[in-house]
């Protein structure tokens, strides 16, 4: 830390870093613990960590939940650049804001809406609750902020760039491919790891369309929390930290070796 | 040359899904707000919301909204000036949004044993000399747990808003001899208010409309606006009175975008 800040402010913030990291730390102690339980440290075990990897049912539903982020991000990342493609080609800027608003109705809706308005959406519609309604409302959810990653990208693209692949002789199809996509890929990628971490961690959308057949990991989460204390959990979030601690540290790297600060708008 | 409708081919899914996900459901939720539990055309649902109960329900939601904004906000805003005074200050910022990358109910269920009746809390209340208390299930672990959850969505804002603060200001407002609180009162807060305005934003909706964290941490000490729709969704079963209660949500959420004008990102959860 600085020497620009007095020692009373650096209380502060060690006390909110302390505050903010001590829940995580809190747990994945006691995930050691013989006891059984969050508050008497008996001995040090491994014991819920086996038990965790023996759980052929709870591998399942890691395994679902990852097999939904990733065709869901997908899927929708596919939908987003084509939508951000629409909106970019359209020239009267009142059709433009008002597709933008539409766009961005489904990122201002809190959780709890969208999930119980696609609720009734399936039960109208005649589709089973489980697996499929699942991806469809991740899908659903994740292609505005696609849009939203790739728009900026498309709109600072010079025209002449498309001007002089059309002068070169290129078809539609290779300028699109050709000049831009690459072009605009930063923003496809970041609208595709967005659209996984909205995935991974989306719980109140799931938790209404998910039915009784299926779940995912926060769902599951939520089930097993609402019973009390299960140390099996304690050590799923101690892989799961590392994990997402390995993900930050690699982003971290590349961006630093880009020579940029890190883009955190990505993090959110 | 391709014809027309041909040369549009490729827009057809996302119009599909602006019609299908994004108009439909509104159009679904409002039509289902006029039904009443027999599935008859009624305006049951709106009266049975203006009656003492839901109104209620209503206040204190929004009290409990209100309350999480402004702790949050107070915790937050010296932290995100304190940040920017950092030497390595995006590598510290990083560190601030490692915690909110974790999920949320994990963090919900780790307060599960902290607030525990054996838990850190009360052992730390009973070394100081207060004695353990009943932490769970209270609307203080409620409030405490939500300004935990939110406090990095509102300290990201203000920070970046700092950050882009032009610090000559700071200099011409202390050579004109401004007091340290008067610069920050007449200078860095009104430059910074939009920062604050869409920390607030990303904090207030879901305080609103979070029903897990309620039914995790609070039992059934606060009913919020997100616990009442689901309530009514998913163990009433009856969509009617859910969607009314979700339609006021959505009017309210609009109320709330306009009064702080810029636009919202979701906090995630």
């Amino acid at each position: 830390m600085d020497k620009r800040i007095s020692p009373l402010s650096r209380i502060f913030l060690i006390v909110m870093f302390g505050l903010l990291y001590l829940p995580i730390f809190y747990l994945i102690f006691y995930s050691f613990n013989s006891g059984g339980n969050m508050y008497d440290f008996e001995n040090f075990t491994f014991d819920w960590y086996k038990e965790l990897f023996q759980d052929t049912r709870l591998l399942i539903i890691v395994l679902n939940t990852i097999v939904i982020a990733l065709l869901s991000a997908l899927i929708s990342t596919i939908i987003g650049v084509l939508g951000a493609m629409m909106i970019y080609k359209v020239r009267a800027s009142r059709t433009k804001d008002a597709l933008l608003s539409l766009n961005n109705i489904l990122i201002v809706s809190p959780d709890v809406i969208i999930g119980a308005s696609f609720l009734i959406l399936f039960t109208i519609a005649g589709i089973q609750l489980g697996f499929y309604s699942v991806l469809l409302s991740h899908i659903a959810f994740s292609i505005p902020i696609v849009v939203l990653m790739v728009l900026p990208k498309l709109s600072e693209m010079s025209p002449s760039l498309l001007d002089a692949a059309r002068d070169l002789g290129a078809s539609r199809w290779e300028v699109i491919t050709k000049v831009v996509i690459p072009y605009i890929a930063p923003g496809i990628f970041a609208g595709f790891f967005m659209a996984l971490t909205y995935s991974l961690d989306d719980f109140a959308v799931t938790f209404f369309v998910t039915g009784n057949g299926f779940t995912t990991l926060s769902v599951e989460i939520y089930s097993l929390a609402r019973q009390g204390i299960s140390l099996s959990i304690n050590a799923l979030s101690t892989i799961i930290f590392l994990v997402t601690m390995l993900v930050v540290v690699i982003y971290y790297l590349i961006t630093r070796r880009n020579r940029k600060s890190p883009d955190l708008e990505v993090l959110k | 040359m391709e014809n027309k409708t041909t040369r549009n081919l490729y827009t057809i899914p996302y119009v599909i899904w602006i019609a299908f996900f994004v108009i439909a459901p509104i159009l679904l939720v409002l039509y289902y707000s006029f039904q009443d539990i027999n599935g008859d055309f009624s305006l049951t649902n709106y009266r049975n919301f203006f009656t003492p109960i839901y109104l209620e329900m209503t206040l204190s939601s929004f009290w409990y909204a209100f309350l999480i904004t402004l702790i949050a906000l107070l915790f937050a805003y010296p932290t995100a000036y304190l940040l920017t005074k950092l030497k390595h200050k995006q590598l510290w910022l990083l560190l601030i949004i490692v915690p909110s990358w974790i999920n949320l109910l994990l963090k919900a269920y780790a307060f599960l044993g902290i607030f525990g009746t054996y838990g850190m809390a009360n052992t730390f209340l009973e070394t100081i000399g207060i004695g353990s208390k009943q932490l769970l299930f209270t609307d203080f672990s409620f409030v405490f747990v939500s300004v935990y959850i939110f406090i990095p969505f509102m300290i990201l804002p203000i920070f970046n808003a700092l950050d882009k603060l032009n610090p000559t200001y700071l200099d011409a407002a202390n050579d004109l001899g401004a007091s340290r609180w008067t610069t920050f009162r007449r200078i860095v807060f009104p430059l910074t208010i939009d920062g604050v305005k869409a920390g607030c934003q990303i904090t207030f909706i879901p305080a609103l409309s979070l029903f897990m964290l309620t039914r995790l941490i609070a039992g059934s000490q606060v009913i919020t606006l997100g616990t009442a729709i689901e309530q009514q969704f998913l163990v009433t079963q009856n969509w009617g009175m859910g969607s009314t209660i979700a339609v006021f949500l959505i009017i309210f959420m609009f109320i709330i975008m306009f009064a702080t004008g810029t636009k919202r990102r979701r906090a995630r959860g």
